[in-house]
């Protein structure tokens, strides 16, 4: 039953153009009564509105990351409305106007994100037929509906969405039995439809967040302290006098940092102030982080997985295998350091930023400032891509300390050292595996450990500012859920997996892309290959062997077929200096969605340590397709963008902060190093979606370790695989 | 004190307001024409986000001071290539191509692509990915980038 109720607030009127009116005007954010929008995930108003002309807005909790789902998530709702892509609006990551969906992460934004607006959008088309029905005096199922207009099949009438409910709330529950379209019907959905933002970000009309001003708005920078833990003793505020339009030195606790009429005189100052900072050396040696990693206190115990009983299958191995891996802190690079701009205003805050999670964001800041959540408005804009937590929130903390202290909007804008050196990072993994082999070959028994940190308390990683300050917040380690994959989707007959949670980890930790999933199914993966190479075995027939999934076979036997996958087992006795190898990988992602698995070809230069990725092939299920087009874009991503993580990428630092605070001294791949990519698509319109955002990443590392093995018959254990690294292992 | 700086940007003088000649460009550009092509990334000339046009060569504006800049410099952004009604060959290559993830740093791979592309009509894939080397994806977007430059030389 529909109930249409007269409009009771302009705001879905204009739906995304009332916030586009305020965004870039800077205006009241808390003016037109935005507050009297439903964000209840279980109001159908909560996701959608159709005004007038007929146009939908969709209100969506996840937002994009530069994974294209903003085209995607209108794809399915445009679908399931039967109105075109071009009369589809969207809204993103609005506390007062989008529901909290989660925070945008784990490759869940089509999975659980645009499922729940599939079931939006499906229950209001159902509503629209009810009433359509009265209207046109027809049967419901005699109805069809073209580009938002209704009619019956036999007869002319005709009533639009927009009359049936432009402007006006649907007043509906999210009903979790409407009926969704038959995916035959599909006419976006499953298409490689372009994507809607591409054309003003190529021309430089798009507005990212850092292309963000408000009237009034001051620019802010933050001076970090230079040694992590160290205490502000000092500060000249004369020493920054001299610059013109430099309007204040904000000092609060250990949280420094400058605002100024212009961005370069905010720059400069930074630059030029003198502070006193105590010394701080907490850092662990670096030559000896694994120690430290093993050293650390454990906490907690969490088996992942336990079958039969692996120590008396240990016990009886014919042949026993033992392997440790470890993988690098990480930090996530964004191009674009962390932006945000914020205003108090009648003691309500308003914070416009790159955030993956402003409805947490909101809770961080209500908290940080002791304001009640309502006070705070937390707007999404897309920025620079995170790759998972990076500093987008943490700017936030900066600009709304800076405008608290100043009594104006502030913008700040990190400069690349705060953001190589004060993202949170992700932690290091060490992991110990050992297996048992019977004397036919074949596994006996599987045990892991892995070493990794605590994650009790929940997600919100601390602020910077709120913590330099010592402002309210919760002092919690949240790295992610960095447990999953951990446990392995081969069927042997004994296995015990199991994460040793630790105390503290040496840096601020947070989820980067494929979080824990890629270190564990790294040394997972690695190692089933130890074993295959230990039977004498070929590593795919090997995986086949004790797999029992039948999507996770026939994705092999496609990759195989993909790559020309050539049975026999590693290493390949290869001669010369520069040797070729191949290695394969597999995953179920989380072992209950995504399928993927891959094949890297390596070129390895014994004389230089030099490892050159030639090719990765790629077959990848995630269930129904919503866009081919930007699936293909994201798998490629994941490609480029681990492969610069396994051969290149880690922070380095001494016992006082990060050392790595630039593209130098941090290096990621570029252009000549680039792999060629070979995909398939598993293409299962009638299963569900699942995610594609970071699935691939998690098997990158391993073909490529196993590839190398299968070039040189060295087993290399430690990412990244720098030449110094690969020629001290063939030395 | 505040002095007017004389460029010309897009085909157009202008005045911006600086209070120190050491500035780079790229806050005039930005803060003071209020535009976002160019972009910062890193402030080091490191990455690339940041690149213009100027006399048609690709720079980075966010180590080139307003001090070694002369009124008569041609100076173009991205908006100056084109626009999504008019795009320039080498945007339009990009647009087809979707070669672009958060896009961020797509402002550097069009302008250092057009320029290159502008003395070099018929690149092989390795000089396309040289011209390239010193710009920075992490997104991962090199295979489409790379493509979108070899149709915008076919194209043009």
């Amino acid at each position: 039953m529909l109930h249409i109720h007269p409009s009771r607030r302009a705001v879905l009127k204009g739906g995304g153009a009332l916030i586009v009116s305020f965004s870039l005007a800077g205006a009241d954010a808390f003016a037109q009564g935005a507050a009297a929008k439903s964000v209840a995930l279980t109001d159908v108003d909560a996701f959608l509105a159709i005004d007038p002309k007929g146009v939908v807005t969709v209100y969506s909790g996840k937002v994009d990351l530069g994974t294209g789902v903003t085209t995607a998530l209108r794809q399915i709702v445009a679908d399931e409305l039967d109105v075109p892509l071009a009369k589809v609006d969207l809204v993103q990551g609005d506390t007062a106007l989008t529901p909290d969906q989660g925070i945008t992460w784990g490759s869940l934004t089509i999975q659980s994100g645009g499922m729940q607006l599939r079931q939006a959008a499906a229950t209001a088309r159902n509503a629209l037929l009810d009433e359509a029905a009265k209207r046109l005096n027809a049967g419901k199922a005699e109805l069809v509906v073209e580009d938002g207009l209704i009619r019956a099949k036999t007869g002319k009438a005709k009533v639009s969405y927009a009359e049936l409910i432009g402007g006006k709330n649907f007043a509906l529950k999210l009903d979790e039995k409407a009926p969704v379209k038959n995916p035959s019907d599909f006419k976006l959905v499953g298409k490689p439809v372009p994507r809607v933002d591409i054309p003003d970000k190529m021309t430089g009309r798009f507005t990212y967040m850092q292309d963000f001003r408000v009237p009034g708005m001051l620019h802010g920078r933050v001076v970090r302290p230079p040694a992590i833990g160290a205490t502000l003793q000092s500060v000249d505020e004369g020493s920054v006098k001299d610059i013109p339009g430099v309007v204040q030195v904000v000092r609060e606790g250990n949280f420094l940092g400058v605002a100024a009429e212009s961005e370069w005189a905010a720059i400069k100052a930074a630059r030029q102030i003198k502070a006193t900072w105590s010394s701080w050396d907490g850092l662990p040696d670096q030559s000896k982080l694994w120690e430290h990693v093993r050293g650390t206190k454990v906490v907690k115990d969490e088996p992942t997985s336990n079958v039969g009983d692996t120590a008396a299958a240990m016990a009886q191995g014919a042949k026993k295998l033992a392997a440790t891996y470890d993988f690098a802190i990480h930090t996530h690079g964004s191009i674009g350091p962390s932006c945000a701009v914020a205003e108090f205003k009648d003691g309500k805050l308003t914070a416009w930023s790159a955030s993956q999670a402003t409805h947490m964001l909101r809770k961080q800041l209500a908290q940080m400032f002791g304001l009640p959540p309502e006070n705070v408005r937390a707007v999404y804009l897309e920025g620079s891509g995170c790759y998972g937590r990076n500093g987008h929130e943490d700017a936030v903390g900066d600009a709304a300390l800076l405008a608290k202290a100043t009594g104006r909007p502030v913008r700040v804008q990190w400069m690349r050292a705060d953001e190589h050196g004060w993202d949170p990072k992700g932690p290091p993994t060490l992991i110990d595996l050992r297996a048992a082999l019977d004397a036919s070959g074949s596994v006996t028994a599987w045990e892991s450990e892995f070493f990794i940190p605590q994650a009790a308390g929940g997600f919100a990683v601390p602020l910077v500012a709120a913590s330099l300050a010592g402002m309210p917040h919760d002092t919690v380690i949240a790295p992610g859920n960095i447990f999953n994959n951990s446990a392995i989707p081969y069927k042997f007959a004994n296995i015990k997996t199991v994460c040793h949670r630790l105390e503290t980890t040496p840096f601020r930790p947070s989820w980067i892309r494929t979080p824990g999933r890629m270190q564990n199914t790294y040394a997972n993966e690695c190692f089933m290959d130890e074993l295959a190479a230990a039977a004498n075995a070929d590593a795919l027939e090997f995986r086949l062997k004790y797999l029992n999934d039948k999507r996770g076979i026939e994705l092999l036997d496609r990759l195989a077929a993909l790559a020309k996958w050539e049975k026999r087992p590693s290493p390949q006795k290869a001669s010369g200096n520069v040797v070729k190898g191949r290695g394969i990988s597999y995953v179920k992602y989380e072992l209950v969605r995504t399928y993927v698995g891959a094949v890297a070809e390596v070129e390895v230069d014994r004389a230089s340590g030099q490892i050159r990725v030639t090719r990765f092939y790629v077959a990848h299920d995630c269930g129904q397709i919503i866009n081919p087009d930007g699936l293909r874009n994201q798998i490629d991503g994941n490609v480029l963008q681990t492969v610069s993580r396994t051969l290149k990428e880690e922070v380095t630092f001494d016992r006082s902060k990060v050392t790595s605070v630039d593209w130098e001294s941090y290096p990621i791949l570029t252009f000549p190093e680039m792999p060629e990519i070979v995909v398939e698509l598993i293409d299962r319109p009638t299963e569900k979606p699942w995610g594609a955002g970071e699935p691939t990443a998690s098997i990158v590392p391993s073909a490529i370790s196993n590839a190398v093995f299968d070039a040189t018959g060295v087993r290399l254990r430690s990412i990244p695989y720098t030449p110094k690294k690969v020629k001290a292992a063939l030395a | 004190m505040a002095q007017s700086v004389k460029l010309n940007v897009n085909g157009k003088p202008v005045a911006v307001k600086a209070d120190d000649r050491d500035m780079p460009l790229l806050y005039a550009l930005r803060d003071g024409l209020h535009l976002h092509g160019p972009r910062f990334g890193c402030g080091l000339g490191q990455c690339g986000a940041c690149t213009v046009h100027i006399d048609g060569k690709a720079v980075r504006s966010c180590i080139t001071p307003l001090s070694k800049l002369t009124a008569n410099q041609k100076i173009v952004t991205l908006e100056g290539l084109g626009t999504p009604e008019k795009p320039h060959p080498v945007q339009k290559a990009f647009i087809d191509a979707q070669a672009a993830q958060c896009g961020y740093c797509i402002n550097g791979m069009i302008m250092e692509s057009a320029a290159f592309l502008a003395r070099n009509k018929k690149p092989t894939d390795a000089e396309i990915k040289q011209a390239l080397a010193n710009n920075l994806c992490r997104c991962g977007t090199h295979v489409r980038i790379v493509d979108a430059v070899k149709r915008a030389a076919r194209t043009a």
